[in-house]
């Protein structure tokens, strides 16, 4: 379960308030959308969960399964059960995509006291996960997102999703530079991972990606908070009328 | 950024204690009196037992040296050197003359085995290397021991320190010393010229391959001591050898001075692949200490058809002033230049390399990696040239740098000079940061700050690293990451 409460964030020189008192709840097995305009704060959100360095914690707590993740590094964290979906992968050339899924994989192992996963074990679950992405083998030995598509770059990151069994995925924008076909991959290899116990936090701005990722709940972000919590009904909503609702009350 | 203040920060604590081969082994030696003149190098000259020609060589460089100036043109800095406050000889006495492995003085064998590096040949058997590597050992002025030789002999390789080889293969020596570096190439040829006073000599028969890697591991021990060494690789028509050269020294406050000569000759149809992993000590956090490393390194595509690689990583040193080149003057030679350079702390590093094409259709090739970290400058300085009968001369040069935190730097000085119409050259030069974007990305999968240095500098530096032999490749790959650990937040 992971736990927001009261959270004030600031960019790291102080210059500009983010997230002004938010409060969210996601359930184990939940999958919580959030949608929201530009610069309400969406993606700030997915950062400081992650524990990204350009933002001060002015106030509030973050909890995963009772974990402050607040006090925790970028790499605890990840060990801990959460994990990013870039809306922007980064690129590490001349690191192979097998070596770097193999090296985070172990360090996450290693970070929670597990043994490293043998060879043939570990190709056996990429070779796997590859296939029901459609990532053909050639490109996991290609440096890691070196001169990938868009489309290639997100079903990579689904991929390491699914390699690392976070307890807690955050996908953010995934849909963003997605054709419908992409689109139906990703999300077919994110309902794949749903399960019981693994809870999603879904960023976005269209209804559309909710069509094959249906969230359990919806919550409408603007200036920094949840403003409006509802059912997956809420999407089509917004879809039909903007936030501009959202953004002048906001305001007041 | 809070992320480049940590930066910084770290890099300020950058603890000596990184350096792990900082140690000292306490020993009698035998030393010159302190300083630098004729006297001296007479000294050198009779602690080898020389003859006469090779002494007169030696007076006539140190007369030259004399008449010459420093260079200027590197972008290093440092305080003028005072030739006369370093020692030129220092050796340990009990290992005058040892004939066999159990007359070297157990001190040195056991810093040798600190250092990783087996020198008896059972060991070396037994343990788990896939492949034989023969090991001459310098410590200090001398050659403590040269493993293998007695195999290498049957092979009709010769394998043994340059003292040795002046006095048992003087003609080979006199053909050879000092046709690849002139006496008077440069200011520290010269000297080194001057007051060399051990270091390797490879002789490879008509034909053969070398049966096993060579190697020559060097050791500075004794405090104020220079190391001037002095290599000389001959591979006669239609050999093969390959060579590995690895280098290490105690932490000390004042600066030390290494001023080697590498020569290689390869004629007809042979091939030289010569590999450096260069640790020495680079100074401590405050830029204090470490090991000036002034060095020349040239082989001479002689032979038509031959082809020299040079490989190098380059991790240690205060300053590193080295330019390993290829004269292609074989009618379809070929000269290669790998080369990995780190610096952190305050390292300064200017290296690079020359590839002087004077035969037809010779081709050369160079890739370069530069990775900076903490207050450190790292040049690439590389010359190409097409001499007017090069016809069909061939480079591709591709140099990359990697800045690691805002308070280093990386430069790129190519020169290139063509007097031939058919000559082509083709330069690529790249200079990346690693961003704190990509260092989140990979701790966001679970890898520490370190390890995502690690993995990120590995994967720009994979090239080369390919060239090196296998173990070495592991080693080199380790030394890597030691040298830039504290350099992020």
């Amino acid at each position: 379960m992971l736990e927001i409460r009261n959270l004030h964030v600031a960019i790291e020189d102080g210059s500009k308030k983010i997230l002004n008192g938010l409060n969210l709840t996601i359930r184990d097995g939940e999958v919580a959308a959030i949608m929201g305009p530009n610069g309400s704060g969406k993606s700030t959100l997915s950062y400081v969960i992650a524990g990204k360095d350009d933002y001060e914690v002015l106030d509030g707590e973050i909890l995963l399964d009772g974990k402050n993740l607040l006090e925790m590094e970028p790499d605890a964290r990840a060990a801990a059960g959460v994990f990013l979906a870039f809306q922007y992968p980064l690129e590490i050339p001349g690191v192979a995509t097998m070596t770097f899924l193999k090296a985070a994989l172990n360090a996450q192992r290693k970070g929670r006291g597990e043994d490293e996963l043998t060879t043939p074990d570990f190709m056996k679950r990429v070779k796997a996960g590859a296939e029901k992405l459609g990532i053909p083998q050639d490109m996991l030995k290609r440096g890691l997102n070196v001169g990938f598509s868009g489309g290639e770059k997100k079903r990579m990151e689904i991929l390491q999703m699914a390699l690392l069994e976070p307890s807690i995925g955050i996908l953010d924008e995934t849909d963003s530079g997605l054709d419908i076909d992409a689109l139906k991959i990703v999300s077919e290899g994110v309902n794949a991972l749903r399960s019981a116990k693994r809870s999603f936090l879904v960023i976005t701005h269209y209804q559309r990606l909710l069509n094959y990722i249906v969230p359990d709940t919806v919550h409408v972000m603007s200036k920094g908070q949840i403003v409006r919590t509802g059912g997956k009904e809420l999407a089509f909503e917004l879809e039909a009328n903007g936030y501009a609702d959202y953004v002048t009350n906001a305001a007041a | 950024m809070v992320a480049v203040k940590e930066t910084v920060e770290q890099v300020k604590q950058l603890d000596v204690d990184q350096y792990k081969y900082g140690f000292t082994t306490d020993l009698e030696v035998d030393k010159a009196p302190k300083g630098l003149n004729e006297d001296i190098v007479r000294f050198i000259s009779a602690k080898k037992g020389e003859p006469q020609w090779m002494l007169d060589w030696r007076l006539d460089a140190f007369r030259r040296w004399k008449t010459m100036d420093e260079p200027q043109w590197a972008r290093v800095h440092y305080p003028k050197i005072d030739f006369n406050d370093s020692y030129y000889y220092a050796a340990p006495k009990k290992n005058a003359a040892p004939k066999t492995l159990d007359d070297v003085d157990p001190a040195i064998l056991d810093t040798y085995k600190k250092l990783g590096i087996p020198l008896r040949e059972q060991e070396i058997l037994a343990g788990v290397q896939t492949s034989k590597v023969a090991v001459d050992a310098v410590f200090d002025s001398v050659s403590v021991v040269t493993t293998f030789k007695e195999e290498l002999k049957k092979a009709g390789v010769i394998f043994c320190s340059i003292s040795e080889a002046i006095k048992d293969h003087p003609d080979l020596v006199k053909k050879y010393l000092g046709s690849v570096v002139p006496v008077t190439d440069n200011y520290y040829a010269t000297l080194n010229c001057a007051v060399f006073t051990d270091g390797s000599f490879v002789y490879i028969p008509e034909g053969t391959r070398c049966p096993m890697e060579l190697s020559t591991y060097f050791r500075i021990n004794e405090k104020n001591t220079g190391q001037f060494e002095r290599t000389l690789i001959i591979a006669e028509k239609g050999s093969y050898v390959s060579y590995l050269e690895g280098c290490t020294a105690p932490q000390r406050d004042e600066n030390q001075l290494h001023a080697a000569v590498v020569e290689l000759v390869a004629l007809d149809d042979a091939e030289i692949k010569y590999s450096t992993v260069q640790n020495w000590y680079p100074g401590d956090a405050d830029g204090k200490g470490g090991i000036y490393n002034f060095v020349t390194k040239r082989g001479d595509c002689r032979g038509a058809n031959s082809k020299i690689s040079w490989t190098q990583v380059e991790t240690g040193s205060a300053i590193t002033w080295k330019y390993p080149s290829c004269i292609l003057r074989g009618d379809n030679s070929r000269g290669e230049f790998y080369s990995i350079a780190v610096s952190n702390g305050y390292q300064q590093v200017d290296s690079g390399t020359k590839m002087i094409h004077l035969g037809k259709n010779t081709t050369s090739r160079i890739i370069s990696k530069g990775i900076s970290a903490g207050k450190s400058q790292n040049t690439y300085r590389g010359q190409v040239s097409a001499h007017r009968k090069a016809t069909n001369a061939r480079n591709f040069t591709n140099c990359d740098s990697l800045l690691i935190g805002e308070t280093c730097g990386a430069h790129t000085v190519p020169y290139l000079e063509s007097k031939n119409a058919s000559a082509v050259f083709e330069h690529e030069a790249t200079t990346s940061k690693i961003s704190e974007d990509q260092l989140f990305y990979c701790r966001q999968r679970g890898l520490s700050a370190e390890e995502a240095t690690a993995l990120i500098v590995n994967g720009f530096v994979k090239d080369v690293l390919q060239q090196l032999p296998m173990e070495f490749a592991v080693e080199a790959q380790k030394l890597i990451s030691i040298s830039l650990e504290g350099s992020v937040g």
